[in-house]
């Protein structure tokens, strides 16, 4: 069975290697823009440094692979002596340096905004633990612990036999997500309590190390309702790669019932 | 001084054979040779864990491996890789060239340099011997990040123990490249007229002398933290465990360069060779080498940004990790205006060199993508940092050794190696390097992070296309092995010069290079002759 899953995929793998380009665009081969202004800035930085390194490649090999296809023996070049420049060495030097300070600003205005810890409206701390999340709403004394979906921690057994094709979210999928309002700029402080964990959750452009004796803040602000998936980043152990984040992103409204609700049920958590 | 050493050199050394000539050897020659087989063979066992780690990743779901030995595999991987693989490479390279390069009979310090070398079997020996311990071989990554580390089971200690043994051995070979380069030079052999390859390894033997010893501090407080009470990284007892990432990235990230440097210096040695040209901007190489250097020390935190530093932090070491774009950038024109206006021919050296430029320049890219700290909250710890840091190892590090040993195996066997096997290594090599690593860029992107055995489903195909270069990567290396040997058997004669445009003090003397060169000090018209200024 897997023996035959196996041979399929390496051929389908080859097949698409081969041929592919176009279809490459369905796949997931780039950062998503995400649904915070903050992932929407990183997304248009990291678009906008990818484009000049691709303009800076293909000058610089463009140049080098025309003088490869001109400059040959075999074509009966015969080599110059030219091995010194200072104008040319200062050109390449100084270009790329205002090349560099081009970068430079639009990536500090989006970092001092990160950094920017003002008008919070609520806070969440999540703890890192080996091998789950925990999760408390410190104004609201709601608190529970998060961990991998039992569907896909009974699959993911070495030898299972299960296959993972037939798990909804295999690995991105937890029992209780982190449920957050839209629209409120809400701070997150993460640490642990054993090992360093780190937070990331691609969707809302943040990566955060939970390390124990540290509480570290950042926040997000997360513009529409949905499911936003993520895992812990930082090796952890033996189950560093089963440990995934689940926010549940919803309206203020709906927000409020479910805190109620989680109120009435798990009262004694926060203890915990 | 060189003239009394060539005048001992010619009575100390009795003949002897068998395994007595390898264990007692001082000879420059034999040690370079030790160090490079031993390093090949390190490439082939870390090789064989990346394949393990490989065929797990083949497809979602474990098959194969627990995920605690998967954690064993990626750490050591990376270990022997970087301890075993690449630095004693490099180092076997030195000990081979740099002598013949600066026209001096043997390394300055030869008895230490046996020593250093021997080292290594018994360090290698003792961390592989980890694997079958009580807990398993370490787990925690090679950047050994405390706490996670002092849960190692009975491995920690010996993991610690072969991490200084190895650090001994790089100072030892550090300081006799750095005493045969700034002492034993032939007259004429001004420090501007040394070839750039024995220029970026004084400057990498300084950078080891520097940092070795912060990670063996490092790991010294590990060692106290787990077996003599102290909390040097335990916040329980007052510690801090981001202090240990501090100490461990400023020797990690001069680290990066160590493994670079002179690979840098081969690629400036072949490219003018089959250009047929002098090397461009010889003087701003030098500069641009030693400003890497120096900027290595100053931009570790980068590997950090998501401990939470403070804002003047994360833009101080955001602004210093873009300026290495600068004299990186140097380097690169350097090479291409050297093929400018050339002769080029296309000989399996210069293949692995043209690939080298293209290649290291896309992880350079990729590089400069990761200093931008916004942008390094989404790609840091995931698949996009290592696709980036196996360009700069693979085509980068590890092309550049191969195409070193293109370059120079005529010179130490006497016999041309056959050039057709070695481009059917290099294109099937090239070729599945990408296939291999270029996927990783994508499904990092997307959110796999890195270290883990088992992935969600919408990365399965880039992780099968990723195994299946990966394989044939590894299988086409027993090529370059049947190649290297069949090259030592026989082949056709190599002259002195070997390469048509090739220039430098080693090209002068007979191929094989006999046991003992530059007995005489070499004459100071040729040196002129051979170097450029
Ligand atoms: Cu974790």
């Amino acid at each position: 069975m897997f023996i035959a899953r196996a041979a399929w995929r390496l051929l389908v793998g080859s097949v698409i290697l081969l041929a592919a380009v176009p279809a490459l665009a369905e796949w997931a081969i780039n950062m998503p823009r995400g649904v915070t202004p903050i992932s929407h800035e990183i997304y248009d930085l990291h678009m906008t440094i990818f484009s000049i390194c691709v303009a800076i490649g293909a000058l610089v090999f463009g140049v080098m692979f025309f003088s490869i296809w001109k400059h040959r023996k075999s074509r009966g070049a015969k080599a110059d002596n030219f091995h010194e420049s200072q104008t040319v060495e200062i050109i390449w030097t100084v270009i790329p340096f205002l090349i560099l300070i081009g970068m430079a600003f639009p990536a500090t205005k989006t970092l001092i905004k990160m950094e920017d810890m003002s008008d919070i409206e609520m806070t969440v701390k999540i703890t890192g633990y080996q091998w789950m999340w925990h999760y408390d709403y410190l104004e609201d004394g709601v608190s529970f612990y998060s961990r991998l979906d039992a569907n896909s921690n009974k699959t993911r057994q070495l030898d299972s036999g299960l296959n993972p094709g037939d798990v909804p979210d295999y690995l991105l999928n937890v029992d209780k997500p982190l449920v957050l309002p839209v629209g409120v700029k809400i701070r997150l402080l993460t640490t642990a309590a054993d090992v360093i964990h780190s937070w990331w959750v691609p969707q809302l452009g943040v990566k955060k190390d939970a390390i124990p004796g540290f509480i570290n803040e950042f926040w997000t602000q997360i513009e529409q309702p949905g499911v936003y998936r993520g895992v812990c980043a930082e090796l952890c152990g033996k189950d560093h790669g089963f440990m995934p984040v689940v926010v549940k992103a919803v309206n203020q409204d709906e927000y409020q019932a479910w805190l109620q609700s989680q109120r009435d049920v798990t009262p004694k958590t926060a203890s915990l | 001084m060189s003239t009394t050493a060539a005048a001992l050199h010619d009575h100390h050394e009795p003949q002897l054979t068998g395994i007595k000539r390898w264990l007692l050897t001082t000879n420059h020659k034999d040690i370079g040779t030790l160090y490079l087989w031993f390093s090949f063979i390190m490439f082939l066992l870390g090789g064989g864990m990346a394949l393990i780690i490989r065929a797990e990743l083949f497809q979602p779901g474990l098959q194969i491996v627990d995920p605690q030995f998967f954690n064993s595999m990626t750490t050591m991987h990376a270990l022997v890789m970087i301890f075993g693989g690449v630095m004693p490479a490099f180092v076997g390279l030195a000990n081979w060239m740099i002598p013949m390069m600066i026209g001096a009979p043997d390394m300055a310090l030869p008895r230490m340099n046996n020593w250093s070398f021997w080292i290594l079997p018994f360090a290698f020996a003792m961390l592989i011997s980890t694997l079958f311990m009580r807990g398993g071989a370490p787990a925690a990554g090679w950047t050994m990040y405390a706490p996670l580390v002092l849960q190692t089971g009975d491995a920690f200690p010996f993991m610690i123990f072969s991490i200084h043994l190895l650090g001994i051995s790089s100072v030892m070979g550090a300081i006799n490249i750095i005493a045969t380069v700034l002492n034993m030079r032939a007259p004429g052999m001004s420090l501007m007229r040394m070839p750039l390859f024995v220029w970026t390894w004084l400057i990498t033997a300084y950078l080891l002398i520097a940092v070795i010893p912060v990670l063996a501090g490092a790991v010294t407080m590990l060692l106290t933290d787990k077996f003599f009470g102290t909390s040097f990284f335990n916040p329980a007892g007052g510690g801090d465990p981001v202090l240990f990432q501090h100490i461990f990235w400023f020797f990690g990230h001069p680290e990066v360069y160590i493994l670079i440097l002179p690979a840098f210096g081969v690629m400036s040695q072949i490219i003018p060779t089959f250009a047929r040209k002098p090397l461009f901007g010889y003087a701003s190489m030098v500069y641009a080498s030693a400003s890497i250097a120096f900027l290595s020390f100053i931009v570790w935190a980068h590997h950090m940004f998501t401990v939470g530093m403070p804002l003047a932090g994360e833009l101080f070491f955001m602004f210093s990790t873009m300026l290495i774009a600068i004299p990186t950038g140097v380097k690169v024109f350097n090479w291409v205006a050297t093929m400018w206006r050339g002769a080029m021919t296309f000989e399996t050296p210069m293949l692995f060199a043209i690939a080298f430029v293209v290649l290291f320049t896309i992880g350079g890219f990729s590089g400069l993508m990761l200093a931008i700290t916004p942008a390094d909250f989404q790609y840091h710890d995931s698949y996009f940092v290592v696709a980036h840091f196996h360009y700069v190892l693979v085509p980068g590090a590890i092309f550049a050794l191969i195409a070193a040993v293109y370059f120079w195996l005529p010179k130490w066997t006497g016999h041309m190696y056959s050039e057709a096997l070695g481009k059917w290594h290099f294109w099937l090599s090239a070729v599945s390097l990408n296939v291999t690593f270029f996927p990783m860029h994508f499904v990092g992107l997307a959110g796999m992070q890195r270290r883990v055995p088992d992935y969600a489903l919408q990365f399965a195909d880039f992780n099968a296309i990723s195994s299946v270069g990966a394989f044939i990567f590894g299988t086409s290396q027993l090529l370059f092995l049947y190649l290297v040997i069949k090259c030592i058997r026989g082949g056709p004669q190599a002259s002195a010069r070997v390469w048509e445009g090739a220039h430098g003090l080693e090209w002068t003397v007979p191929s094989p290079a006999p046991a003992h060169t530059f007995n005489t000090v070499p004459d100071s018209e040729v040196i002129r002759r051979e170097t450029l200024a």
